[in-house]
């Protein structure tokens, strides 16, 4: 089984913090990380070519330092990392990165599966797995929180939906996106960390996966991001005392009903 | 570019039945159609749509365009966006919006890459650009943290998926009169290399959690797994669901699909209550956007009364029961009027 991971390096989230008073994002501590749910796609990866045999191969599409996210996913019992990088690429969408992507999986050859996460913590757009999919006439599986079976032709996963799960049957070559439930991502051990800071992880231009360079970059992008401003969170809400408990609970029924939601 | 005209929205059916939200699409469609002066047209891809077809039309669309094909019953995604890349080919409509649901949030982006066009995700409000045209996209990124502008200047369709719940759906008005097409697909393009096996309903929340107008949510101050059957209950009493913060479904207390937050769901109601959450960013990253914010959280500096509309610094355990109770003489009241 040949097996493909999509990881994508995002902001360490968990270290941004809103200046209240200009409502700008600080940031503190490492600038950036694996993406955390990328962690579960290359989880599921590695687990089933622990039962099928194979290679599990991972790439990831950024700048020079998104090889860190590589070197994580190494570290997680990946076999081979690439990182897609090219200063053409800057400024990509989500249009432009299916496109990138699925030219470096057809440069290295295709995989029967590919996994991604069901969302990036960035962007959360969560639009790449379906667009790389779309581009490369594979099948699609999105949102999966189990893989029930799979062999090497085929695959059955429990995909989580608005009113429940549905359990698919699809052909393989196949993209899957996992959503948290699906797996624990293992903690790497020590060779495995250390066999991923010496691994060599080849960088791919564009020239190297053959791809229009009108089609890449802020140039080959239809969206523009025309933009940004920070939302004001604070809510400046009335806030009462809870020592009564009777009297705070008439108070909140008032509220509701002042909202007209009673 | 050619002559592109027309809004579109993509209403979801899921086993044989419309799915309810998607009629808030029609009052996203409807404004946007009105400031372009251009016809809303409700497409809508399954199996037995007959008897549902006019409900759009009921509520604002003028023209539905349906493709009822058994194969399309399940929302095999290779098979509906290849439709929906017929229908769009054959049409072109100028705007095309869906709902930041599993199934458009899947057939979209595939949508999208097919036309060569962009896909705004999750947007929270959408505008027109007098002059231009251009759909005005605003949507939050990186937790909520930051709200992005968008637009889709040089392509069309200009495409957004926008979050449910954010908007009511228009009144039916069985007066109103429009076009219902049921359009014919070449037969290869139903073909799909995805189907269904089986489907198990949750059966803990009968409406789902993204598109609920309540939304009761606990976190680790609910202590255990027994004390979020008081937030069923509450939900229960004011037609809602009941969500969780991250430390709660790690704890074990309520499945995951309940969690709400940076790594769970977004959500959008009306009326979002959190109970004993202290209102991380991760979390608020999840609920930031709801209509009115209800806290109770026995620490008065917690985060969470930052974005509160209404607090009470108490025990909650002193608190929900008394809730619980008031709640339901509300209840009696009403049956009485
Ligand atoms: C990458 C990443 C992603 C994450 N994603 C999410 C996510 O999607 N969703 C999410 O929620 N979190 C997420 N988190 C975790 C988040 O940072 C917080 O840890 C979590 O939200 C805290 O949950 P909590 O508020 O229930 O728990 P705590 O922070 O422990 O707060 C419990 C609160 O209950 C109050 N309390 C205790 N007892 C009582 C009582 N008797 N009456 C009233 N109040 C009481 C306490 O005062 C306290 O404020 C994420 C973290 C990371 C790093
Ligand atoms: N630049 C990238 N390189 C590799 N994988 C990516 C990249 N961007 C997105 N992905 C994959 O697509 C998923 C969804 O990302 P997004 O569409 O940005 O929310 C991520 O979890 C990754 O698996």
């Amino acid at each position: 089984m040949r097996i493909g991971v999509l990881v994508k390096q995002v902001p360490a989230t968990e270290n941004v913090k809103i200046d209240e008073k200009t409502g700008v994002m600080m940031r503190s501590g490492a600038e950036s990380e694996l993406n955390p749910l990328d962690m579960y796609a290359v989880e599921e990866a590695v687990r089933i070519k622990e039962r099928l045999g194979g290679e599990v191969v991972v790439l990831s599409m950024g700048p020079p330092s998104a090889e860190y996210a590589v070197r994580d996913a190494l570290s997680m019992g990946c076999d081979r990392g690439f990182l897609i990088s090219d200063r053409l690429f800057a400024g990509s969408d989500t249009l432009a990165t299916a496109r990138i992507l699925s030219a470096a999986i057809l440069k290295l050859g295709g995989f029967d599966m590919i996994f991604a996460g069901e969302r990036a913590t960035d962007g959360e757009t969560g639009q790449v797995g379906p667009g790389v999919a779309a581009r490369l006439g594979v099948s699609l599986i999105t949102y999966v929180r189990k893989i029930s079976d799979v062999d090497n032709f085929r695959v059955v996963a429990e995909r989580a939906v608005e009113e429940g799960t549905e359990i698919v049957e699809a052909a393989l070559p196949a993209l899957i996106t996992v959503v948290k439930e699906i797996n624990e991502p293992r903690v790497p051990d020590l060779a495995g960390k250390i066999g991923s800071m010496f691994a060599q992880i080849p960088v791919l231009s564009g020239k190297d996966i053959s791809i229009n360079k009108e089609k890449v970059g802020l140039k080959g992008s239809p969206t523009r991001v025309a933009k940004v401003f920070y939302p004001k969170l604070t809510r400046n809400g009335r806030i009462i005392d809870g020592k009564d408990p009777e009297k705070a609970v008439a108070e909140l029924i008032r509220f509701l009903k002042e909202k007209s939601i009673l | 570019m050619g002559n592109f005209g027309g809004v579109w929205i993509l209403a979801e059916q899921r086993n044989g039945k419309i799915r309810g939200v998607s009629y808030e699409l029609l009052s996203w469609g409807r404004d946007i159609a009105d400031k372009l002066q251009a016809p809303l047209v409700a497409v809508v891809l399954g199996s037995g749509l007959k008897k549902d077809a006019e409900s759009f039309i009921f509520r604002g669309a003028d023209e539905v365009i349906a493709v009822d094909e058994p194969p399309l019953a399940f929302d095999a995604p290779d098979a509906h966006s290849a439709v929906l890349e017929f229908l769009v080919r054959k049409h072109k409509p100028e705007v095309f919006i869906a709902l930041a649901t599993t199934y458009s949030r899947t057939v979209m982006p595939m949508l999208a890459v097919k036309l060569e066009t962009g896909l705004t995700a999750d947007c929270t409000s959408l505008d027109v650009e007098g002059g231009t045209r251009l759909l005005i996209q605003t949507r939050p990124a990186i937790g909520g943290n930051v709200m992005a502008t968008i637009k889709t200047p040089f392509t069309k369709p200009q495409m957004a998926t926008v979050r449910p719940g954010a908007r009511k759906p228009p009144k039916e008005d069985k007066t109103r009169i429009g076009k219902i097409v049921f359009e014919k697909v070449p037969e290869s393009l139903l073909k799909s290399s995805v189907k269904l096996v089986g489907f198990v309903k949750d059966e803990t929340s009968e409406i789902p959690l993204q598109e609920a107008d309540v939304v009761v949510a606990g976190g680790k101050g609910m202590k255990n797994a027994k004390s979020f059957e008081m937030l069923f209950e509450i939900a229960e009493l004011l037609n809602g669901a009941v969500g969780a913060s991250r430390q709660a479904v790690d704890m074990g207390w309520i499945s995951y699909a309940h969690q709400i937050g940076l790594s769970g769901k977004t959500v959008n109601p009306k009326l979002y209550i959190a109970a004993g959450i202290s209102g991380a960013v991760q979390h608020i990253a999840g609920m930031s956007s709801s209509r009115y914010i209800v806290a109770i959280n026995k620490d008065p500096d917690a985060n969470i009364f930052k974005v509160a509309d209404f607090g009470i610094t108490g025990d909650l355990f002193e608190i929900l029961p008394l809730l619980i109770k008031a709640l339901k003489e509300e209840g009696k009241k009403n049956e009485r009027i």
